[in-house]
């Protein structure tokens, strides 16, 4: 038993309904009781998807139990098999009707359905929504894909994309834009908008491309080992992993992969002087492995920022997530409990978090701003405009995202020279932000003893305090560091101009 | 004189009711905690279930209330079902943390989910234990919201139900007013109710443990919800008496159950009219504005709260819309009869529900407005379709005069933008 507050993925079945609401021409039937029908808000309301789910849900009650689920199940497979006239259905168990032991996948079985039926084996109490949307769709592969012949032209799958997927559907535009500048055509996109008869041409492609690999995986996996389709490892989110994903298809192709550079400003949007303030920002970054991965390069090599920290909460991703914090001298926090996650941040106090929408909401309680670069995904996080992840338009898009919520570099200054400006300080928040500035109000709070007792004295708290907020929290680590590293207990003016000094860069 | 008059053509009570089993898209009992967790500012919701159940709060909250909400979900794991792990010394270790770090907490309600059903985990013996383990400081109690047995406003029922029971003895006629409102609301009525005479008031729920609420064979009682059988049930079973009036919605509605309380209380007529006729004029001119875009159009209604058959009543008789199908998960007559017997012969009254099915009930009659749940809504949007979300009814003050024009604007605001978008080409 474990006390949840908030979660990060949903249980297994809300992945497996990820795969069926992305395809055309499959249904899912789930054997759940009432009220797990709520996981249809999620697609009808964050998405704003203008179709239910293709999901029946048998819907069993308490006196149900114990006289017959198990025809109830047939009745409604029969029903959605009627009425919807799918290619084929995937069939399951939500948490519930695991515990009462029906077996959906034999009772499909036996009633002579003459489509395709699909099992799914969804363990809800040891696993979650990436893992049931990774199973699903490598089950729907397995199941539908058939051996033929390579098309004439190169080709590729793009695999991985589902519904409520961070900006999958932008994705899948710029990937097959970039693609077809390469000279590779894409025979299938799936799961996304892709119908079972499209699932069954999967082997057709010379290679796939995995875009998703919390979603997409295992299918890639079983499509190498049984149609020698390689594919893929580098997903492209940022300049570079773009450029190195360029060579890894051209490898693979053997074709000269030379796409038009012309649309991409990124490079030059931070070489120019005004993004100099980016420099070394500390940033913590926080969500799902692959998009970690992604903007740990972005921010260190394309941002200039300095990493202080990354994690992801899917178990399934600890292993690469924890080498590269290695490699980037950190600690990785692999946790789904976001209260760990918000410990650590405290902790660390960096200047900004890449996160999802749980860090945005633990940067607004603690006063650092977030961008949001991963799922669990928020009506916010699907804009009527394009704006893709990957690619070269999404390393723009990225660009604009991460500077957004941050304090422009000269309001920066402003904020420094004239610290004690009654309108124009911290707590006013960028001025692009909109909202009303709130006026200053001094308080005089007792010098807090920290740990170690290292006391501040009050005209270097008085001092600490003009600070901007934004480098506040740095300021005050270093010179208790300091303070501590030449045994001061304590803090004197001027020994935070001396830890000033001595970390000066 | 104010005593409404029973439509003319007859009105629903002796209707027949189809009924209808099938899948049901609503949300289950636990739902309620969203509510009743701001409601109650000294309670704690603990879910016993799976991570379904944490994840449906989370989205049926919509927006993540992330200043540390009081409640949570205790989610089995792998051992606990293969009873690798004692679930009750489990729960005590996360009772006890919990307490540990919210000492504001005076009330804990341990909740039961479909999968703490289904294994029979015994929440009752639980909670009587960690009473003892945690007395006198916190009150743990326990009820279900799952969705084996609970339809979601059912949920408030079963955590209201469980309170009864634990409420002090009384002799004293009181007055016990039962159903969560939002404080301005139950401030509103507190008001009116004092300026006829009418008091003590007795609250179910109070706002904080502390307070007086009591019961006992010379109570009677009023619900604002039409949704509390299983509380209603419970205080019968106390002995107190049920005022049977229709719910307070809309200015009929409110003035019919305010009656209702002032003739219990020996209100006089003089004293009634000089309390209700300023706010009756205000609701009547804010509804008369407010429910201009409704007049002469039609309503479809998909069970979602039991909240169905008196807005019903409310929109027909008040707001000139003519009801096609009156869906709701349950038809108490005990307690929606006052609201059946005003709501004019006509529509369809539906209990349960058969989604696909009553989906094209209502595409074949094409209404002006749909009432639904949010899994439904952009789909019958998306093909032409107005809705209303009906769970915004629950979330937002709708009861009484002061709210009665909002309650019209709830309704009218989905069809007055559709007649203000102009995105089509100019020719």
């Amino acid at each position: 038993m474990k006390l949840t507050v908030w979660t990060y993925e949903g249980p297994p079945h809300v992945g497996a309904m990820r795969v069926a609401t992305a395809m055309k021409g499959l249904h899912f039937v789930l054997h759940a009781p009432q009220g797990d029908t709520y996981a249809d808000l999620l697609f009808t309301m964050i998405e704003r998807r203008n179709h239910r789910p293709p999901v029946s849900y048998t819907t069993f009650q308490a006196r149900d139990l114990g006289a017959d689920t198990a025809t109830l199940f047939k009745t409604s497979c029969q029903d959605a098999v009627d009425r919807f006239q799918p290619e084929a259905i995937i069939v399951g168990a939500s948490c519930t009707a695991e515990l009462i032991q029906d077996d959906p996948a034999g009772l499909a079985e036996t009633m002579g359905i003459n489509i395709p039926v699909i099992p799914l084996e969804l363990p809800s109490y040891s696993r979650k929504e990436n893992f049931g949307a990774d199973e699903t769709f490598y089950q729907i592969v397995k199941a539908l894909a058939k051996p033929q012949e390579r098309t004439a032209r190169v080709t590729c799958n793009i695999l991985g994309p589902t519904a409520l997927g961070f900006r999958a559907r932008d994705d899948v535009e710029e990937l097959t834009g970039l693609l077809s500048e390469m000279g590779v055509d894409v025979n299938v996109v799936a799961p996304l908008n892709a119908t079972p008869s499209d699932i069954a041409c999967l082997p057709a492609a010379h290679f796939n491309v995995l875009l998703s690999p919390e979603t997409g995986e295992a299918a890639a996996r079983w499509l190498e080992k049984n149609h020698e389709q390689p594919y893929t490892k580098i997903v492209p989110i940022g300049v570079g992993a773009t450029r190195d994903f360029i060579a890894e298809v051209a490898a693979i192709t053997g074709l000269p992969c030379k796409p038009d550079e012309s649309r991409l400003r990124m490079p030059w949007w931070s070489r120019s002087v005004d993004s100099t303030y980016l420099t070394g920002k500390r940033v913590f970054i926080f969500g799902d492995g692959t998009h970690v991965a992604a903007h740990a390069r972005i921010a260190r090599d394309e941002m200039g920022f300095e990493v202080v920290g990354i994690g992801c909460y899917n178990r399934e991703m600890a292993r690469p997530i924890r080498a590269l914090a290695k490699e980037y001298g950190v600690d990785a926090l692999i946790s789904d409990d976001y209260l760990e996650v918000e410990a650590a941040i405290e902790k660390l106090s960096p200047e900004m978090i890449l996160g999802t929408q749980m860090e945005r909401h633990i940067g607004k309680r603690l006063g650092i701003p977030c961008a949001v670069i991963s799922a669990p995904v928020h009506v916010q996080d699907f804009p009527a405009r394009y704006s893709p992840q990957v690619g070269f338009e999404g390393a723009n898009v990225i660009f604009d995202t991460l500077i957004h919520p941050l304090v422009m570099g000269l309001e920066e200054h402003l904020l420094t020279m004239f610290r004690d400006d009654f309108e124009f300080h911290d707590d006013a928040g960028p001025s692009h932000h909109g909202g009303k500035a709130k006026a200053k109000v001094e308080v005089e709070e007792p010098p807090q003893p920290v740990d170690d007792n290292v006391i501040w004295l009050s005209d270097a708290e008085k001092e600490l305090k003009k600070i901007p907020f934004f480098v506040r929290g740095k300021a005050r680590r270093n010179t208790e560091t300091f303070a501590l590293e030449k045994g001061l207990h304590e803090i004197s003016l001027d020994t935070l101009y001396e830890a000033k000094a001595h970390y000066a860069r | 004189m104010n005593v409404p008059l029973p439509p003319t053509n007859g009105g629903c009570r002796s209707a027949p009711i189809l009924k209808e089993r099938g899948q049901r898209e609503v949300f289950c009992g636990l739902t309620g905690i969203i509510w009743l967790h701001r409601k109650m500012q000294d309670a704690f919701f603990l879910v016993v279930g799976s991570r379904t159940c944490a994840h449906l709060l989370q989205s049926a909250a919509g927006v993540m209330i992330f200043a540390e909400p009081r409640f949570g979900t205790a989610i089995l794991e792998e051992q606990d079902l293969a009873g690798m792990k004692d679930a009750h010394e489990e729960l005590d270790r996360e009772v006890a943390r919990l307490l540990a770090r919210r000492p504001d907490i005076r009330q804990l309600f341990l909740v039961g989910s479909c999968p703490s059903e289904v294994i029979k985990i015994d929440l009752a013996r639980a909670a009587e234990r960690l009473s003892q383990v945690h007395a006198p400081h916190v009150r743990v109690l326990n009820y279900s919201g799952s969705g084996i047995e609970t339809t979601f406003t059912e949920g408030e029922d079963a955590c209201l139900a469980s309170m009864v029971p634990v409420l002090k003895d009384t002799t004293a006629r009181e007055l016990l007013v039962v159903g969560a409102l939002p404080d301005v609301v139950e401030d509103q009525m507190l008001g009116l109710l004092a300026e006829m005479g009418i008091g003590p008031v007795r609250l179910l729920p109070a706002r904080r443990i502390d307070d007086t609420t009591a019961v006992g064979p010379n109570t009677v009682f009023a619900l604002t919800q039409p949704f509390l059988g299983e509380t209603h049930a419970a205080l019968e079973r106390r002995g107190a008496r049920h005022l049977q009036a229709p719910f307070p919605f809309g200015d009929e509605g409110t003035t019919a159950w305010l009656r209702v309380i002032a003739t219990e209380f020996g209100v006089s007529e003089e004293t009634f009219e000089a309390v209700t006729a300023a706010p009756r004029a205000r609701a009547r001119k804010a509804i008369a504005q407010a429910s201009e875009a409704l007049r002469g159009k039609s309503v479809f209604f998909f069970p979602d709260s039991q909240l169905e058959i008196p807005l019903a009543r409310f929109l027909t008789r008040e707001c000139g819309m003519t009801a096609i199908e009156v869906g709701s998960p349950y038809v108490h007559d005990a307690l929606h009869g006052p609201d059946l017997d005003l709501l004019p012969a006509g529509p369809q009254i539906a209990e349960g529900q058969d989604v696909d099915k009553q989906l094209d009930r209502a595409r074949a009659a094409r209404p002006d407005l749909t009432v639904c749940g949010l899994g439904l809504a952009n789909p019958l949007e998306a093909e032409g379709l107005s809705t209303k979300w009906a769970i915004e009814l629950v979330f937002t003050p709708v009861h009484f005069y002061e709210q009665a024009g909002d309650l019209a604007g709830l309704f009218s605001r989905p069809l007055r933008r559709k007649a203000v978008l102009q995105l089509e080409a100019a020719e």
